[in-house]
């Protein structure tokens, strides 16, 4: 029926005439799912951070300045040191010198309390790639290479602080980033198995398949998540070594976290098992694998990166909230959320605040993985109208 | 017929803006007329022609981003003229005009109407925004409004709400709405272009009559030429928001001016006419023989599954076509035509019946009963084509791996064989043979029901099921896609099997004609025969209900 | 209507068996049973340990028989109100849960009806408005809100008040107020309190309320029946919230069936963090030391709550959608 609507010619035809005819006609589909994500300018910023908080939780040996377990109990709770570029050098005058101030600490006799004051006197002088520590990076590869950190291992280094124990908060944060990341990352992965798996069988074959498994959904889906799993990590035993614990965490945020996953791949193969292209692929005679692999996933694909994009952030957040709880992952692992739970002593943090540090981590990471799901989802598909 | 009167309605440099990256859209350019008291005027374009936002301009109802930029709208008023643009589109003075003085239908029954509350409702607070009038009163007025667009029972419909209605009924509503404060301008924006052939014919008949009881000015807009052969008084011909032509429906038709507007009823008039018939005479020989074909649809599973009824889209349904004929089916929505398309090529598993099939070797075979694996060695010969060429067509994959699809698991093609045989289809359906590696994006609607057909002849074509192959294509590209069917069907000796609901397109290209209603066969028999002298009552209601595109066929032409 | 309402309870006795089977699960989960962790931890505290008690106890409860036995002990037991027995607090679970759940009941009530009632008319201007100031406002606000943990945020706000106003504002009640009976002080002495919990529990939801209805309405705003309406000559306000408005609620009313869930899950949190007497610290308490009976009844109380507050916004639906009511 050619009958004109009151709306103009749709963005994309206006895009067809702009762009080289020749670019633009033979572009596939992801070039122009680029193009129109492009034009989502926080979800761009949001995807350039997203990264960046990656590359933190890949390389967290080496940027970190310290091991993430070192502590002194001489330093607790001490107070974020500030760098300085120039320090008074031997001849009295000024040289380049990247330092951090030291401390001069004293003990308030009341509160029992370290009493920690910058003192400019005492400097520490820091440096870029400096040896440091011992690690084995990614548990492989033994290193002492620091991205940053003082010159003087014996020195007091803390750009955000220490918490209880002295430990150095920035090393714990950003070692905290692999473990909360990665969750969010192979949590999703094993969600996305299952909920592809299920989705696509319940999309694909509809009728009493599809029937059972939705109501398998829709009963997950109203059962308070959070009791439920502190139930599951309750019956987890205690002595677990801490990666069995990391896997199990995982296995159980996934085994809820599923359905929103299955949700869209049953959706999206659903109206595609009724979209004529479809039909008219099984009527060309194709065999049912290359139906689903070839003329029905493409279609999937990015809608799949969208959902587990918006996915990822909440299984950080539930993490943080098992391991904030004490019922997720337990030290000496360190996760944001295991990180955190450091602040329910409201005496520590009134007296350290530096320790929200790693909740300013969680919320920018999944500010920006949000923006980044919902960029890709309204980008997912070039071809609407 | 039509007095000449002051005219209510002058439009003067109308010019409509849509702003969009950067550039900015003409969808009305410099545009005006006149609306006489009491006449109907036509506003015919194809889709993209600024023919809808037009309409809107008038009210004031143009959506953001688009902007009223230029030119005046003046309405006559007892006390002199009133700019409609210089109203704006808020506040109380423009307000007093929409629907009291100046009202409008919509395209879409179905959605024009609030789905969570009553028909009643509706009308009688289109009453109230205007006079004041006790609810009671109101009501009894939107009863007879009711009653006037003949809906039947209207003082219980006026309690029930738009989704019980059939779109018939809701357009009638509707209607009834619009007409609820006397306007003196009924704007009527595609009114049944959503509607089926014979419900068109009834509404289209109310419209008419109810202008002349009330001697409204009508503003039709359509992309038809038979609905505005059948309704109008004056005709404006627009295209890409410029008025071409502008004269009386009978100077239009006999005598146009403009060679856009010969053009396009040159499209229509052929559509007219039996088309030329292919140069291979049609066999005796059967290809496919349809014997009793079922497929009944389970509804409301009750408790422990049975189901409580069936929706029997096909029932019973036998016929043959021969080698090379071309058996339409035509029919309204709902009577099974396109399902039985599909079930013919078990898209649905008929549930009872035949389809006896020879095959290109000579062998017969049964259709409804054959498994999945035996099914394949069909897909090559029995092919089909799509309606909506925007969605049979991936967006995913190049022109080149569509095309080659059937060829890939039909035959044993080497890629380079599979590149030549692409190249040589394309050039066959008229598309230039080097746009293999585009994706289907980068064409229009008619270039991409080209490449449908490319698709469907590209193995050994023998059969070919087209659904309404031409049902989403502008006028003027009708006639050419089915020339195109029609030299294929000379060169490969096919035979068709054609979906259509519109009787002039299936004059044009077929055979033999099967009409069908509620999944049942009610006429069968030779495409003139059907349309010149039908036999059964729904084909003759069918045939008379569609509009021709001929002002002098109209019950009240003059002589 | 009264069909419908019927025919969902009916549809309530599958997912109600389902969650009993949950709840028994994770009663089930941890290693050993109930009598002998019972029987160590008598043990433990020096009393004598009274086997005739035990294996009475082993009987009621089925231990050592099947799992299908022991589950329909335990289901049968809960049916007549015995919950089984709490080792933690040696008293039957009963009495410690219905106080509990009646204050998370209350707290997840309250919050749900601030969130619709702030959601609601932010998420309408949102999307009548869109693009304006108060659009990239509350877009800008939904985002931050639905990025923070509410545990973060709830120790943020003892932190806020702790530090700049000196007083401390866990509980839901002043202290001689706890036990005090009825009275309008004690509702205002609630209301005072209360309000911390429900601003902490209702932000992230509120957040995704006006998402949702700003997204709703937007595809509602631009349907054909809106601009019939319009044509009419409705004045704008007036049209927008008869129509659009009144039909992108539906889909509003029907996102309890997991704003519910949701809220209950952060009550949890929300309530430990806080201190308050809701179920909350009692369940996470009872996870943490295995007392399975307690724990599992308070799944079962929190998958019931959620039904219950899924059939009253079915309910709602039915009666605010005519095409579900007459479908």
């Amino acid at each position: 029926m050619s009958v004109d609507t009151q709306l103009p010619p749709s963005d994309d035809d206006l895009l067809d005439r702009q762009i080289d005819a020749g670019r633009m006609q033979a572009a596939g589909q992801w070039v122009l799912i680029w193009h129109k994500f492009r034009k989502h300018k926080l979800a761009l910023v949001s995807l350039f951070v997203v990264g960046l908080i990656y590359l933190v939780a890949l390389f967290a040996e080496f940027l970190a300045p310290a091991d993430p377990g070192k502590f002194d109990p001489r330093y607790t709770f001490a107070p974020p040191q500030s760098i300085g570029l120039f320090a008074d050098d031997r001849q009295g005058g000024q040289s380049f010198q990247p330092h951090v101030t030291g401390y001069k600490i004293t003990l308030d006799v009341k509160s029992f309390r370290r009493v920690f004051v910058p003192d400019p006197d005492v400097i520490v002088p820091i440096g870029f790639f400096v040896q440091g520590q011992p690690y084995k990076m990614w548990g492989l590869f033994p290193s002492n290479l620091h991205f940053i950190g003082p010159l003087d291992q014996s020195q007091p280094f803390f750009l955000i602080g220490a918490d209880r124990l002295g430990r150095d908060l920035l090393s714990r944060t950003i070692h905290g980033t692999r473990i909360s990341m990665s969750i969010g990352l192979v949590g999703v992965g094993l969600s996305l198995l299952i909920g592809m798996t299920l989705g696509g069988i319940s999309g694909y074959y509809g009728g009493m398949v599809d029937r059972a498994i939705q109501r398998v959904i829709e009963f997950i889906r109203s059962v308070p998540t959070i009791p439920l799993w502190l139930g599951l990590a309750a019956a987890m035993p205690k002595d677990w070594p801490p990666l069995q614990i990391y896997f199990a965490i995982l296995i159980i945020l996934s085994l809820i976290g599923w359905t929103e996953i299955a949700r869209v791949v049953r959706g999206r193969f659903l109206s595609l098992r009724s979209d004529d292209f479809v039909i008219a692929a099984r009527l060309d005679g194709v065999s049912e694998f290359r139906l689903i692999m070839r003329h029905m996933m493409p279609s999937l694909y990015s809608h799949i990166i969208a959902a587990i994009t918006l996915a990822i952030p909440n299984m950080i957040l539930a993490e943080s909230s098992l391991s904030f709880l004490g019922l997720g992952l337990q030290p000496p692992i360190v996760s944001w959320g295991v990180l955190l739970q450091d602040t329910q002593n409201l005496r520590a943090i009134t007296q350290a605040p530096w320790l929200f540090v790693p909740g300013i981590c969680i919320v920018i990471a999944v500010l920006s993985l949000n923006f980044l799901g919902d960029g890709v989802r309204d980008a997912a598909d070039p071809y609407a109208k | 017929m039509t007095e000449i009167q002051a005219p209510i309605l002058k439009v003067r440099n109308l010019t409509v803006d849509f702003p969009i990256h950067k550039q900015v859209v003409h969808a009305v350019k410099d545009f005006s007329f006149e609306l006489n008291r009491g006449e109907t005027l036509c506003v015919v374009g194809e889709s993209g022609s600024g023919k809808s936002v037009t309409a809107r301009a008038i009210l004031q109802l143009v959506a953001a981003p688009g902007e009223i930029t230029n030119g005046q709208i003046l309405l006559s008023t007892e006390t002199g003229e009133t700019d409609i643009v210089a109203l704006g589109n808020r506040g109380e003075a423009i307000r007093k005009i929409r629907g009291r003085r100046i009202a409008m239908i919509f395209q879409e029954p179905m959605t024009s109407l609030s789905p969570v509350h009553t028909i009643g409702h509706q009308i009688i607070e289109a009453i109230r925004l205007h006079e004041t009038i006790s609810k009671e009163d109101a009501r009894k007025r939107a009863a007879a409004l009711l009653d006037r667009v003949r809906i039947p029972n209207p003082d219980a419909a006026l309690d029930r709400y738009s989704f019980e209605f059939s779109g018939g009924m809701r357009q009638r509503a509707m209607i009834a709405m619009a007409l609820s404060c006397n306007p003196e301008i009924l704007i009527a924006d595609e009114p049944t272009t959503a509607l089926d052939v014979t419900t068109q014919a009834e509404i289209l008949s109310l419209i008419r009559e109810l202008q002349r009881d009330r001697g409204m000015a009508v503003l039709f807009i359509t992309h038809d030429m038979g609905v505005v052969a059948q309704i109008a008084d004056r005709v404006m011909v627009m295209f890409r928001g410029e008025k071409v032509e502008e004269a009386g429906v009978f100077d239009l038709f006999e005598n146009p001016q403009q060679p856009y507007t010969r053009a396009l009823l040159g499209s229509v008039l052929k559509l007219e006419t039996p088309g030329p018939r292919p140069t291979r005479p049609v066999s005796e020989q059967p290809i496919a023989q349809i014997k009793d074909l079922s497929l009944h649809f389970p509804l409301n599973l009750g408790i422990l599954g049975k189901p409580a009824a069936y929706l029997k889209a096909i029932d019973g349904v036998s016929f043959t076509i021969n080698q090379g004929e071309t058996v339409g089916v035509v029919g309204e929505s709902g009577s099974g035509k396109t399902t039985l398309g599909r079930t013919l090529l078990r898209v649905y598993n008929p549930t009872a019946g035949q389809v006896n099939y020879w095959q290109g070797d000579g062998s017969e075979v049964d259709i409804a009963n054959l498994s999945r694996r035996q099914m394949k060695s069909l897909y090559g010969e029995v092919r089909m084509i799509f309606q909506d060429p925007h969605s049979s067509l991936n967006p995913r994959m190049t022109i080149y791996q569509i095309i080659s699809e059937p060829l890939r698991t039909n035959t044993d093609m080497s890629e380079r064989q599979m590149l030549n045989r692409v190249e040589d289809l394309l050039t066959r359906v008229g598309l230039p043979a080097d746009i293999g590696d585009r994706y289907p994006h980068a064409f229009s609607g008619g270039q991409r029901q080209r490449i449908s057909i490319a698709r469907a002849i590209a193995v050994r074509p023998r059969l070919i099921i087209a659904d309404e192959p031409t049902s989403a294509l502008d006028v003027s590209l009708r006639h050419q896609v089915l020339d195109l069917m029609r030299d294929l069907q000379s060169e490969f000796g096919l035979s068709y099997l054609f979906i259509s609901h519109d009787i002039s397109v299936i004059r044009y290209f077929c055979d033999r004609v099967v009409v069908m209603k509620n999944g049942k066969i009610v006429e069968i028999g030779d495409v003139a025969q059907i349309c010149e002298n039908p036999q059964h009552d729904y084909t003759k209601t069918l045939i008379s209900a569609v509009p021709r595109p001929n002002p002098r066929l109209r019950a009240d032409a003059p002589a | 209507m009264l069909i419908y309402i019927l025919k969902r309870m009916l549809g309530m006795i599958p997912a109600m068996i389902a969650i009993s089977i949950l709840a028994f699960t994770v009663i089930q989960l941890p290693p050993g049973d109930y009598v002998s962790t019972y029987a160590a931890q008598l043990a433990q505290s020096g009393e004598t340990v009274d086997s005739d008690m035990l294996n009475s106890l082993r009987d009621r409860y089925g231990l050592g028989e099947n799992v299908v036995v022991q589950y329909f002990k335990w289901i049968g037991g809960v049916v007549q109100g015995d919950f089984g027995q709490s080792f933690e607090w040696n008293q039957p679970v009963t009495e410690l849960v219905w106080g509990r759940m009646a204050m998370t009941a209350l707290i997840s009530f309250v919050t749900l009806i601030v969130m619709w009632s702030f959601s609601l008319p932010i998420g309408v201007y949102s999307a009548v408005r869109q693009y304006s100031a108060v659009d990239y406002i509350a877009t800008a606000f939904a985002f931050l809100a639905m990025a923070t943990p509410n545990f973060l945020l709830a120790i943020l706000l003892l932190y806020v008040s702790t530090m700049w106003f000196g007083v401390s504002v866990g509980g839901l009640f002043s202290p001689e107020f706890v036990n005090a009976g009825f009275s309008l002080a004690k509702v205002w002495d609630f209301i005072t309190h209360a309000w911390i919990p429900v601003f902490v529990l209702g932000t992230a939801g509120t957040a995704s309320l006006i998402r949702i209805m700003r997204a709703n309405l937007l595809d509602e705003l631009h349907k054909p029946y809106v601009e019939a309406a319009r044509s009419k000559g409705m004045p704008e306000t007036r049209l927008i919230l008869t129509y659009p408005v009144r039909v992108a609620l539906n889909p509003f009313i029907s996102t309890v069936g997991w704003v519910l869930p949701a809220l209950i899950s952060g009550e949890l949190i929300v309530s430990t963090v806080l201190n308050l007497p809701t179920a909350g610290p009692l369940l996470l308490q009872a996870l943490k030391s295995q007392d399975m009976y307690l724990a599992g009844a308070f799944i079962l109380l929190n998958g019931g709550l959620v039904l219950i507050g899924t059939l009253i916004s079915d309910i709602l639906l039915a009666i605010s959608d005519p095409r579900i009511r007459l479908s």
